[in-house]
């Protein structure tokens, strides 16, 4: 029986000549990834296992984005567990603060990781590599530390759900859109311990910002995976950001799904449908076109995170917002993802639009998307956000209330003071 | 073995630990906050033995291993839910709290019963209602790393084998 790409990618990863789903293997792991709230549990453990050397010190990649910089005494301390784990262990892959960015920004704008790798991160949005043709998933801390210390996981072989896309993606539409509304059609649970696979000729129309946007929210419907092919795109996007550690040797390999390959189901989505979307509290699948979203008045809006603070999310927001300014009821917190994001918003310009608009123009953190700093909500406040949960109490007070949108949505919003459609401005 | 604390679907990590308690990696200072922006009467009644009840999808969202770090300190015996986020079960295994698939049993128990778990048999009884469910079985690999304590043993047995 023919195997998906996701069950490629693991067989070779496990010196098998096939899996199917369901199989239980232990794969090796081509990178092992943590931050700053997960790797202190997982250093306990990893001491707890009896080992004293991580498997390969140029595989394993710690990154303090979470609480930092520094938000308090005590993520003061677990950073510096962190960094101490980090000279110990002779880890080469450590971005201190000023370097750092927002993880699933960072490691493919570094080239850390590649398509046809086994990615393993201590944080549910590691997903977010699949965009590259990489299996790559969320674990906890126990399964960070076996990482570190044997370089294997073990994996139950998911099946798949195929989304085939067709079609191009109206003005301004984005990858936010088209994954809040397939969450919107399929569920939070709608692809629960399985993976997406994304294929057909509308990829052709997604650039990398857009496949990892998709890709990073493939957890929030359960998604063990979201994988996207390798094509011209993929190439074009790894050869422009080689590995900055040649000792990680990475090796690009493109795999692809067998044309018998066994899918659950096939979901076909015409991109030119898409809509700019938006997720009304307190799940990603309460989903609706911004036209049922406007009016509503918010507090606060956030441009950044994981799921949007790369070029492309700044360029949006910056295009809406030049010449404009925030309205007066809001207040407006633009995070760029890594350094390099930070630095094109300068040279582009974006920055100072940003800033003369009235908002906020931070360094990367994560910050706000999961109520940690910079930005954490009141009782009863209003957010509009380009992250990727909202959940009761996730930016902050259980009172409060969180929706999702894309960043020109988000950046529209931000001047009108109630949520607006870019379209219309 | 306890009472019941019953939930409905989608009860996510942030309900469960939210973000702002995750200073520490402490289970007994976790346990202090668990399900406070749920259900903030949990902490003052929950006793050892306790089990929570729960819809689908439970543990959905982070892969805060903090999350059932923090239900398993707080005296919570096991996890009963209709079904699992895939981090939150992988973890539970991993650190060692029971969970069970069992929807009949989620449908059958309210919030207060008195509730009796077999983790050999998988049959949980509401000695409330005298009614009794048979939990979904593991799969063998889980009770293998069950048996052999959890994935940190597992791997401390591997490391040993493997001569590192």
């Amino acid at each position: 029986m023919g195997m998906t790409m996701t069950q490629k990618i693991l067989a070779a990863h496990a010196g098998r000549a096939s899996v199917e789903a369901g199989d239980y293997i232990e794969a090796d792991l081509d990178v092992v990834l943590g931050n700053d709230i997960t790797t202190p549990s997982a250093i306990r453990e990893y001491r707890g296992m009896g080992a004293s050397r991580v498997y390969d010190p140029h595989k394993v990649v710690l990154i303090p984005d979470h609480f930092a910089p520094n938000k308090d005494i005590q993520a003061a301390a677990q950073c510096a567990e962190v960094r101490s784990f980090v000279k110990e262990q002779e880890i080469s892959n450590y971005y201190e603060v000023g370097r750092m960015g927002i993880e699933h920004v960072l490691l493919p704008e570094q080239g850390l990781v590649t398509a046809g790798d086994v990615i393993i991160g201590a944080d549910s949005h590691t997903c977010t590599y699949g965009a590259l043709g990489a299996f790559s998933t969320g674990v906890g801390s126990t399964d960070m530390a076996a990482g570190m210390a044997r370089g294997k996981a073990w994996f139950r072989v998911p099946p798949a759900i195929r989304f085939e896309l067709t079609g191009k993606p109206g003005p301004m539409v984005g990858g936010k859109d088209i994954i809040l509304s397939i969450i919107g059609k399929i569920g939070v649970e709608g692809a629960q311990y399985k993976s997406m696979e994304f294929t057909g000729p509308g990829i052709a129309n997604l650039s990398m910002d857009d496949r990892f946007t998709i890709a990073n929210m493939a957890i929030e419907a359960g998604a063990k995976n979201g994988i996207f092919p390798v094509d011209d795109v993929t190439k074009a996007y790894v050869e422009a950001h080689p590995c900055v550690n040649p000792d990680m040797k990475k090796e690009f390999r493109a795999f692809e799904a067998d044309p018998d390959a066994c899918y659950e189901q096939t979901i076909e989505i015409d991109l030119s449908e898409i809509d700019l979307t938006v997720a009304f509290p307190h799940l990603p699948e309460n989903t609706h076109p911004v036209g049922e979203a406007k009016g509503i008045a918010v507090d606060q809006v956030v441009i950044g995170s994981c799921t949007n603070g790369r070029i492309e999310d700044m360029e949006a927001a910056a295009k809406i917002l030049k010449g404009r300014r925030v309205a007066p009821s809001v207040r407006l917190i633009v995070i760029p993802g890594t350094q390099q994001v930070y630095l094109e918003c300068i040279k582009q310009g974006w920055a100072q639009i940003f800033v003369e608009a009235g908002g906020v123009f931070s360094t990367p953190t994560c910050g706000p998307c999961l109520g940690g700093h910079t930005g954490v909500l009141g009782d009863g406040e209003v957010a509009l956000s380009t992250t990727n949960r909202n959940f009761v109490g996730r930016m902050g007070h259980p009172g409060s209330k969180i929706y999702l949108a894309g960043p020109a949505v988000a950046a529209a919003t931000a001047v009108v003071g109630t949520i607006a459609d870019p379209r219309e401005l | 073995m306890g009472k019941a604390f019953v939930y409905g679907d989608h009860v996510d990590t942030d309900g469960i630990i939210p973000a702002r308690h995750l200073l520490t990696s402490d289970p007994d200072r976790l346990a202090e906050h668990c399900m406070e922006d749920l259900d903030a009467e949990f902490v003052g009644r929950v006793e050892a033995g306790d089990v929570i009840v729960a819809g689908r999808n439970f543990g959905c969202g982070s892969s805060r291993e903090h999350a059932p770090v923090a239900i398993k300190a707080s005296g919570i015996r096991c996890v009963i839910a209709t079904s699992f986020a895939r981090i939150f079960y992988r973890n539970s295994f991993n650190i060692g709290l029971p969970i069970l698939e069992c929807p009949e049993a989620v449908a059958g128990i309210s919030s207060g019963d008195a509730v009796h778990v077999d983790f050999q048999t998988g049959v949980i009884e509401n000695e409330t209602t005298g009614k009794t469910f048979q939990a979904r079985p593991f799969p063998p690999f889980l009770l293998q790393m069950v048996d052999s304590g959890g994935l940190t043993n597992y791997v401390k047995q591997a490391l040993e084998q493997e001569g590192k």
